[in-house]
């Protein structure tokens, strides 16, 4: 046989990620998030693999896994604030390679942290305003010379601001130095700065954290409110089974970075590998 | 609303007490009754209310350190003179109050374009690499106006750079800066600047752009995450602030007969720095009032002779040490608290400033 | 030869430099503060060398070892007085508390030694080295600074890596809140940086005078801000940094009057570390920086 010139020696060939699950209403959506073969290195340690997911458009979708599993540097590759060493992130259809997190956040993603982040000199009202920074605009010269352009706007921006606010009867509050608030509070009003931005997806980072059970109750019916109300997907890392298991839809199980299962509520919790994870193996004999 | 009318009579008192301070002055004045040397120090306490108003724009509501805002008040300073000196003897124009502001937008343009220019490299960096970046920047401009010559004679402007031998009526001669400027600032200019920069500095706060500037300074991951694209309102308080302080050198600048590139030292930026720590960081009116009372008070202190900087330094000292004394200051909240404004110090903000982590 | 004697004159200001900026990266790396008074503490070494030698008649050597004491008790003072009750102030406050203390020393010697400018006495009686058949003439101050620096900078690498106090520095600087859970000291840890810091500062005063023989209340400013920048040039925190920074930064001075511009010579030196922090946002030798999300 003669030589062949072969164009694509050096083509590596890779399964393409499918075994993806969305609830059945969002089956003919294009989904929200989708990742692909997803995963980044530090200095040779593999802190996220092959990590693949699918998020319907408003899908309630868990996050879990022991500590140190590498869930927050999922929501960290998800958001830009790391760039991923391989793999793809796919925001609404569109690729966020090479975008910065200003970028992705144009895109619709929006989160919470789980060390929380607010911005704790300002008022509730005005961390508020920050995640309408993108949606109520006029120009730094309107506001400097207070054109009429800035009173209509800071009005439809405080409406909007105490709008949200209610979502968790907060209006009382709005005055008052983020950094002050109880540390149940800060969480929600983190959860209220990112839904201000109008994202598609929102990502929440161990949003029952330091809560009460009643707290965690309460949060748990808001979050599927929010999700009815404004139609958006959320993927959410917790540590509170109760949560979880109560209003996520899909759950991803991750484990050493890599996803060890994928489920709904009851398969999850009699999967016998997640079990493992979470409780060690059981001693034979 | 309770906010919002605790900033609104904040805003008031401001500008209640600068435009009360500039009619007593003028009654003063008019009455003769005031002193020689507080006379004289008037226009050079505009310049300093400015440069410390602005430079309280970058470090306490933007939250960036900058050790180098003097060099903003230079180019200011010799852009005016020459662009003054130029009019007069290029153009005949003998209106001094048009020369004046005509000397005051070069002065902001040229500042303002140097903002920009090391903006760009500087807002890259962060916390102490930031500071002493800026410091550089401050000492370079320093170095670089030592080596600039400028003459105006029929043909226009001539410049030389390390070249002292152009012809012409000599305006910049290097390390000897101006001699003979015609000193052309007047206190109701100094006036009317000190009102436009506190305008533009606390409606820039209470407004979209501002709020980005201080969630930025608040948490940047979180203000980047919000989609607020964080070097650009960076950007917009760091050349606003060298805008203003370039006119502050314009300012400083025609009020001064002669006046040399090393006035505007290091040592200078860190006194407008103290000026604004020793106010409140953050806290526009007392930049303000700290400014004022620390221009005067070395005057009157005179009297102590070489005593005079050590008394300044030891009290400075005190007043940080004291000020920081976890006792004495619940006691000073519990006193003051209820009058404070809206943009009060931040007791817990500031360590993003040097970056302590 | 011209180059190579600018050269070596460069390394002998670097090494002067170097042994400041070590005195600034030691603080900054254990307490987190710029004690901008660093280089005042420069001058007032140099100062009580100069009346040690000069009004009280004590051998050089003898000089330098008064000066080195007082200063390093001064250091130790200030950090006592003005910097231990800041410790959980903000750095803003830390450092125009610093700044205070900087006038304050400068005044202080305003008031005691005057304003006009005192000779310092040729202390180092050593003859110049003549090389290259006496086409390169090394002075006796240049070689003893240079040796001098090589000498500290062995001292002090060892007492870094061998001694228990040592090891407490670097444990501070990794981590105060964990050193003092673990038993270290801090307060005498800082304490001890102070003093080591401080005791540097007067032999680069003895030692810039002895090459630069000029006096003054200010002699300690520039000088100090150069160093500082040499701490941040080499990565501010590093001890090595601060030994590479501070002699690169002098050579590039030096070479930067002789070859370019006498007047640019500042300006070079610090556009020259503007670009090294563009490049290496954390200096030649700093640790990066990454922020935990």
């Amino acid at each position: 046989m003669s030589e062949v010139k072969k164009r694509h020696s050096d083509t590596r060939m890779v399964p393409y990620p499918s075994q993806a699950i969305v609830p059945e209403r969002d089956l003919n959506r294009q989904p929200v998030l989708e990742t692909r073969h997803l995963g980044i290195e530090f200095g040779g340690l593999k802190a996220v693999d092959d990590f693949n997911m699918i998020i319907g458009r408003t899908e309630i979708a868990g996050l879990i896994g022991p500590n140190g599993a590498g869930k927050t540097t999922v929501f960290n590759l998800l958001t830009k604030v790391y760039e991923p060493t391989t793999g793809t992130v796919l925001i609404n259809g569109r690729d966020t390679k090479g975008l910065s997190i200003v970028q992705t956040a144009h895109l619709g993603v929006a989160r919470t942290f789980q060390n929380i982040r607010l911005f704790s000199q300002m008022s509730v009202e005005e961390n508020v305003r920050i995640g309408l920074h993108n949606q109520i605009k006029y120009s730094m010269l309107s506001g400097v010379l207070r054109l009429p352009s800035y009173w209509k706007q800071e009005r439809r921006q405080h409406e909007e601001a105490m709008e949200l606010l209610s979502i968790f009867d907060m209006q009382d509050l709005a005055d008052v130095r983020a950094g002050s608030l109880p540390y149940g509070a800060q969480r929600r009003l983190e959860i209220l700065r990112a839904l201000a931005t109008n994202p598609s997806l929102l990502l929440l980072d161990e949003p029952a954290a330091g809560m009460n059970p009643h707290e965690t109750e309460e949060l748990m019916e808001n979050i599927a409110k929010i999700r009815d109300r404004f139609q958006i997907a959320i993927l959410l890392i917790e540590h509170d089974m109760s949560l979880v298991m109560g209003v996520c839809e899909g759950i991803c199980v991750l484990n050493f970075g890599r996803i060890i299962a994928k489920g709904t509520a009851d398969e999850i919790q009699r999967n016998p590998v997640v079990i493992e994870a979470y409780l060690g193996k059981r001693k034979e004999g | 609303m309770k906010a919002k009318r605790s900033k609104l009579i904040y805003n008031l008192v401001t500008f209640g007490v600068v435009i009360a301070a500039f009619v007593i002055m003028t009654i003063m004045i008019n009455n003769k009754t005031i002193s020689r040397s507080l006379k004289g120090q008037l226009i050079p306490i505009c310049s300093w209310i400015m440069m410390a108003v602005s430079l309280n724009l970058v470090v306490g509501i933007s939250g960036e350190l900058s050790l180098g805002h003097a060099g903003f008040m230079s180019l200011g300073a010799f852009t005016g003179i020459v662009v003054s000196g130029w009019l007069l003897n290029g153009f005949q124009m003998e209106d001094p109050t048009l020369r004046l502001v005509l000397a005051l937008v070069a002065g902001g343009v040229v500042a303002g374009v140097a903002g920009v220019l090391i903006g760009i490299p500087v807002l890259r960096l962060r916390g102490d690499y930031l500071a002493i970046v800026t410091l550089a920047f401050g000492e370079i401009i320093k170095n670089v106006m030592n080596c600039i010559y400028v003459s105006v004679d029929g043909t226009g402007l001539r410049f030389g750079f390390l070249n002292n031998t152009i012809p012409g009526i000599i305006l910049l001669n290097g390390p000897n800066g101006a001699k003979g400027v015609k000193t052309i600032s007047t206190f109701t200019a100094g006036f009317v600047l000190v009102l436009i920069t506190l305008v533009v500095v606390l409606n820039l706060v209470n407004s979209r752009a501002g709020r980005a500037i201080q969630a930025t300074r608040d948490n940047r991951i979180a203000a980047e995450s919000m989609g607020v694209p964080v070097t650009r309102y960076k950007m917009m308080a760091f050349v606003t602030a060298a805008v203003i302080a370039g006119m502050a050198g314009v300012l400083y600048g025609l009020n001064m007969a002669t006046l040399v590139p090393t006035k505007f030292s290091f040592n200078e930026s860190i006194n407008v720095l103290v000026f604004v720590v020793m106010g409140g960081i953050g806290n526009v009116l007392g930049s303000v009032i700290s400014a004022t009372a620390l221009t005067i008070l070395p005057e009157k202190l005179r009297f102590l002779q070489n005593y005079r900087m050590l008394i300044y330094a030891v009290v400075l000292i005190l007043v940080m040490v004291l000020g920081n004394n976890p006792t004495l200051k619940s006691w000073f909240r519990s006193l003051f608290g209820r009058f404070r404004g809206g943009r009060s110090a931040r007791e817990n903000g500031t360590e993003e400033v040097i970056g302590r982590e | 030869m011209a180059f190579l004697s600018n050269l070596v004159n460069g390394i002998s200001l670097g090494s002067i430099y170097a042994m400041i900026a070590l005195g600034y990266t030691m603080v900054y790396g254990i307490a987190k503060m710029l004690n901008f008074a660093h280089g005042d503490v420069i001058m007032v070494g140099a100062y009580l060398a100069f009346c040690a030698a000069q009004y009280w008649g004590l051998p050089p050597l003898v000089s330098l070892l008064v000066a080195m004491a007082a200063c390093t008790v001064l250091g130790m003072t200030i950090e006592k007085l003005a910097y231990a009750p800041l410790r959980q102030a903000t750095s803003l406050a830390v450092l125009i508390t610093a700044i205070g203390m900087s006038y304050l020393l400068q005044n202080l010697a305003l008031l005691i030694w005057g304003a006009n400018p005192k000779v310092f006495p040729d202390l180092i009686s050593l003859d110049s080295l003549h090389l290259f058949g006496g086409e390169l003439v090394i002075k006796g101050a240049t070689v003893v600074t240079i040796a001098a620096n090589i000498v500290i900078m062995v001292v002090l690498t060892l007492f870094i890596n061998r001694t228990k106090m040592g090891k407490a520095m670097r444990c501070v600087s990794e981590d105060r809140g964990a050193a003092e859970l673990m038993g270290i000291n801090v307060n005498r840890t800082i304490s001890m940086t102070f003093a080591i810091g401080s005791c540097l500062a007067a032999v680069a005063g003895f030692l810039l005078c002895s090459s630069y023989p000029m006096l003054q209340p200010t002699t300690g400013s520039m000088p100090g801000i150069k160093a500082f920048t040499a701490a941040v040039f080499g990565g501010i925190g590093s001890i090595p940094g601060a030994m590479i920074g501070g002699i690169l930064l002098g050579v590039i001075e030096i070479l930067g009057k002789a070859y370019v511009s006498t007047e640019l010579g500042d300006a070079i030196v610090f556009a020259v570390l503007i670009i090294v922090l563009l490049v290496r946002p954390t200096g030649l030798l700093g640790k990066p920086m990454r922020e935990k999300v």
